[in-house]
């Protein structure tokens, strides 16, 4: 079509591809409260949300609504143009994060080759919008809990950095595409990064959960020490934006993990074709067990929260990078840690 | 005007507009937010320039790390900044003297720079050539290969640096308690608990 070779088409196209992936995460959205809400509950041996809808399943979009419609009560003494940016500062960045995720070998919105890296200048970037919100709120504990979130996603963004830097060193590439086909040994479920990588798969996983505020690290909206942290003195839409935000993030987390460490959209099963539906299949895994983690674990105390990201997941990662970069140099174990010397 | 253009002019714009607001705005909070669009347009006109490795670095560390430090730091100060503007007013000879002397200084300078011969050529040719290799890996190369002992030299200097500022403020105090995370860990209910059978109506 002549059409689509224009600018205008061009723009038209890539508008909607945009989209695509805006209602793809806008829907798994909804998926992932009413998920966590009902897997929380099973754990704790609850039904969860069963009265909207079939099994509750419409929960999320009553919710969503009732948010939406509500009155929005601003503090009298807030910065308003800065409370008002703080949540959508952390909606936003949550969903252009996206824009370089793939989820099959050509789908993908902007094929950056250091598209790694673009994730995670987004992903340190979203501690603007929880500090934003809990200085413009002009309040104790939300200024309190902003101050602890940055200094919590600070710490753990280091050693997220660290992990990437060792798959970027395996793979000598920063592109997705390029770090998915270095796992396609032929060994299928066992040529993965996570073999190579395994210690690292843990230390994302649980930077991966402090990054996002999540239990067991969600000290900067603590409920029983800072009511609701920078979150306090928001209701209706903004208070929307900064939950549909935080999942977003979190389910980024989960796309990070399935990309990096297990395969993407590779199938695990030999015979079976790879595809798009793995990943997402994969990504939602990764969020049961982000959910499971929320219904088990007990919250850190601060000084522990520290102590684990400087002094235990820093150094261990640090190491690692060093350990990667030498088996990589000298190709130990033929191309296990050095996939790009095997034409991976 | 290409799309190139377009959005060259509008990161430009906004690059000026976050600097000048930095400077003239009244809360300093506000000013370290726009400090912050400053840094993220730069960061674009860094991709506009094809330099994408730079641009994300910009907004790593600088945006990502040193802002939010910056930001956390100005948050907790409480200064009547109001006040420090009003008193403002009478140092405006004196840095209007300042800034014009710097002016003169940057047009002598630059009036004063040669070009040698073929520089738009060499300048168009980056070395190595992004055929070979593309912006991450050429800086690597140049980083660590060409100039490595410059580069160690420097992140030196930058570790003497924090060492200072460490050796400055570190200071043991004896009167606080402090939690030991190790011992914490170590304890067991042998340890830490003491199962008594009380009798009815007796107590302890």
């Amino acid at each position: 079509m002549e059409f689509f070779d224009s600018t205008l088409g061009i723009i038209l196209i890539i508008a909607a591809q945009c989209l695509l992936v805006i209602a793809f995460v806008m829907i798994s959205l909804l998926v992932l409260v009413y998920g966590d809400r009902k897997i929380w509950a099973a754990v704790m041996m609850r039904r969860g949300p069963n009265v909207v809808g079939a099994f509750g399943l419409l929960q999320a979009v009553a919710d969503a609504f009732k948010y939406i419609i509500k009155e929005v009560v601003v503090p009298a003494g807030a910065d308003r143009p800065v409370f008002f940016l703080a949540p959508m500062t952390s909606f936003v960045l949550a969903i252009i994060a996206w824009a370089v995720i793939p989820f099959n070998e050509t789908w993908v919105l902007a094929d950056l080759n250091v598209a790694i890296l673009y994730v995670f200048a987004m992903s340190s970037l979203e501690v603007y919008g929880v500090i934003m919100g809990g200085w413009a709120s002009n309040s104790k504990y939300p200024f309190l809990g902003s101050l602890r979130s940055a200094a919590q996603m600070i710490s753990y963004e280091v050693s997220i950095g660290l992990i990437i830097i060792g798959v970027i060193i395996s793979t000598g590439s920063m592109n997705f595409g390029a770090i998915v086909a270095a796992q396609d040994t032929g060994a299928h479920f066992f040529g993965w990064y996570w073999l190579p990588h395994l210690p690292m798969v843990m230390l994302f996983f649980v930077s991966a959960l402090a990054e996002t505020n999540r239990p067991p690290f969600d000290l900067p909206e603590a409920e029983s020490e800072l009511v609701a942290g920078y979150q306090v003195e928001y209701s209706a839409t903004p208070f929307l934006l900064f939950m549909a935000g935080e999942y977003i993030a979190i389910f980024l987390m989960c796309a990070l993990m399935t990309l990096l460490f297990f395969g993407g959209w590779l199938s695990p099963i030999p015979g079976l074709p790879d595809g798009a539906l793995w990943m997402v299949l994969k990504m939602g895994f990764f969020f049961f067990i982000i959910s499971m983690v929320k219904a088990i674990v007990p919250r850190y105390r601060y000084d522990q929260l520290m102590r684990l990201g400087w002094k235990v997941f820093l150094p261990f990662s640090l190491f690692w990078v060093v350990f990667v970069a030498f088996m990589a140099k000298f190709e130990v174990f033929g191309g296990f840690y050095a996939r790009f010397a095997i034409g991976g | 005007m290409t799309i190139a253009d377009f959005t060259f002019y509008l990161f430009a714009l906004s690059v000026i507009t976050g600097g000048l607001f930095t400077v003239a705005s009244k809360n300093p909070v506000h000013s370290v937010l726009w400090l912050i669009l400053a840094f993220l347009s730069a960061a674009g006109l860094f991709v506009l320039l094809g330099a994408e490795f730079v641009a994300m670095l910009l907004i790593i560390v600088y945006v990502g790390a040193v802002a939010v430090l910056f930001l956390f730091v100005v948050m907790m100060l409480d200064v009547d900044f109001a006040e420090l503007k009003a008193e403002m007013a009478k140092y405006v000879p004196v840095a209007g003297l300042i800034g014009v002397v710097l002016l003169m200084q940057l047009t002598l300078a630059y009036g004063a720079w040669e070009f040698s011969e073929g520089i738009d050529q060499r300048l168009g040719n980056p070395a190595p050539p992004l055929d070979v290799a593309h912006n991450t890996q050429a800086l690597g190369l140049i980083l660590y290969d060409d100039y490595f002992l410059v580069f160690q030299i420097s992140g030196l200097i930058l570790l003497v640096a924090m060492v200072g500022a460490i050796v400055l403020t570190l200071r043991h105090r004896v009167d606080v308690k402090r939690q030991s995370p190790v011992a914490q860990m170590m304890r067991d209910p042998a340890t830490a608990m003491e199962l008594k059978d009380v009798k009815p109506g007796q107590g302890l």
